[in-house]
C-alpha cells in the first residue's frame, strides 16, 4: 500500500487488528475512526489473536471484514446474546459487540438489558449516532426530541413518539454492569478519550471484573444533512447535551477516569 | 521534518484531516482516484510537523506519518 521512504520513523500507521479492505462506509463516517480506535486497543493489549468480535446489523454489517480478527455476524441486535455463548465457550476469549443504536437500542434493547444484568463477561461498543443509518435515515429510539428524520420529517414529536432513551444511564442501573462510559469523536482529544476508555473496558473484561460499555456519539454527515466536520461538531454541542460525555458507572475499584 | 503519507485510493474526501490539520499542511488532490475522489494531499510538506492529528482524525486510516531519522553528525540538520 503506502511507500515507506528510506529509515524515516513512523510514528503512525495502520493497526495490524485492521485489514487491508477499503471500508464501505460514507465519506466522514466516523465508524472507521472508532473500528481503528478498537483495533489498536486489542493490539496494545497483545489480544488479538484471542479476540472474537460480533458484527451488528446496520451500517457495520461488513465490520467483519475489516477487523483483522475472527469475528460473528449475529442477528439484529443480538450480538449480546451472540457473544454471551462465545464468552462462555471460551472462557479465555476476549469477546466484544459492535452495536449501532437501531441495533441495540430497538429491537436488540432485550438482549442488551439481560447480558448486562447477568453481569456477562463481555465489552460491548455501542455506537450512538442517533438514527438508522444504512436503512435510510429513519427515526430511532435514541433519535433526539425534535430532530428531522426521514420518518419524521417534521421533528421527533414527543407526544406522538416518546422520547430518546439514554442507554448507558439505563444500563448502569443494573448490578451486573461494572463499567460504562460514554465518548465522543468530534475533535483530537475527544478520540484520545474514547481509546482510553476503550482500554478501560477491555481490562474490565481481560480482570474478569464483569460487563463493560463504551457508548460513543458518532456522527452521520448523509442522513443529518451536514458537512463531515459540522456533523462532528454536533455531536460535542446537540447530541452530548442529550447525552452527557464521561464516565456513567464505574465500579471496578480502580478509578479509572 | 515530517511528512505524511496519504493511500489516495483509500481516501473519500471527507477531508476532515485538512480541517483539522492546525497548521494547514493539507488540501484537495487536483487529481481524481479511481473512485472519483479528490483525495486529501500534502500540498505544504514544509509546515508539517508529524502531530499525527489528521491521522487521527481519519476515518478511513489512510494517512501515515513519518519524521526524517536524524542526520548523522557528518554535514548533519544543525536546526533544532
Amino acid at each position: 500500500m503506502t511507500t515507506t521512504l528510506c529509515t524515516d520513523e513512523q510514528v503512525f500507521g495502520r493497526s495490524a487488528g485492521l485489514t487491508e479492505a477499503r471500508m464501505h462506509y460514507c465519506p466522514g463516517c466516523t465508524h472507521g475512526l472508532i473500528h481503528r480506535l478498537v483495533a489498536e486497543t486489542l493490539e496494545e493489549l497483545d489480544v488479538l489473536d484471542r479476540t472474537v468480535g460480533v458484527c451488528p446489523v446496520g451500517c457495520a454489517v461488513f465490520a467483519y471484514d475489516y477487523f483483522n480478527i475472527d469475528m460473528i455476524q449475529a442477528s439484529h441486535g443480538r450480538a449480546p446474546a451472540v457473544a454471551t455463548g462465545a464468552k462462555r465457550a471460551v472462557p479465555d476469549a476476549v469477546v466484544f459487540t459492535y452495536q449501532g443504536d437501531g441495533d441495540l437500542a430497538s429491537i436488540g434493547m432485550a438482549e442488551i438489558v439481560h447480558a448486562a444484568a447477568r453481569g456477562e463477561k463481555i465489552t460491548v461498543v455501542f455506537i450512538n449516532n442517533s438514527l438508522y443509518g444504512m436503512t435510510g435515515g429513519q427515526m430511532a429510539p435514541t433519535t433526539l426530541v425534535g430532530q428531522a428524520t426521514t420518518t419524521s420529517p417534521l421533528g421527533r414529536d414527543p407526544g406522538l413518539a416518546g422520547y430518546p432513551i439514554r442507554v448507558s444511564e439505563l444500563l448502569a442501573t443494573l448490578d451486573g454492569a461494572v463499567y460504562i462510559t460514554r465518548q465522543a469523536v468530534g475533535s483530537p482529544k475527544a478520540v484520545q478519550a474514547t481509546k482510553r476508555a476503550l482500554r478501560t473496558a477491555f481490562q474490565v473484561q481481560l480482570d474478569g471484573k464483569g460487563f463493560s460499555l463504551v457508548e460513543i456519539l458518532s456522527s452521520c454527515p448523509t442522513w443529518w444533512g451536514q458537512s463531515p466536520r459540522e456533523a462532528l461538531t454536533w455531536t460535542e454541542t446537540g447530541m452530548a447535551a442529550q447525552y452527557p460525555l464521561g464516565v456513567v458507572k464505574d465500579t471496578t475499584g480502580s478509578g479509572t477516569e | 521534518m515530517a511528512y505524511v503519507v496519504i493511500n489516495k485510493e483509500r481516501c473519500k474526501a471527507c477531508l476532515l484531516c485538512t480541517e483539522f490539520c492546525p497548521r494547514q499542511c493539507l488540501g484537495v488532490d487536483a487529481q481524481m482516484n479511481s473512485r472519483g475522489f479528490h483525495s486529501a494531499a500534502l500540498l505544504h510538506p514544509e509546515k508539517c510537523t508529524g502531530c499525527r492529528i489528521c491521522a487521527l482524525m481519519c476515518p478511513d486510516v489512510c494517512i501515515d506519518v513519518y519524521r526524517e531519522a536524524k542526520a548523522e553528525p557528518v554535514g548533519g540538520k544543525a536546526k533544532a
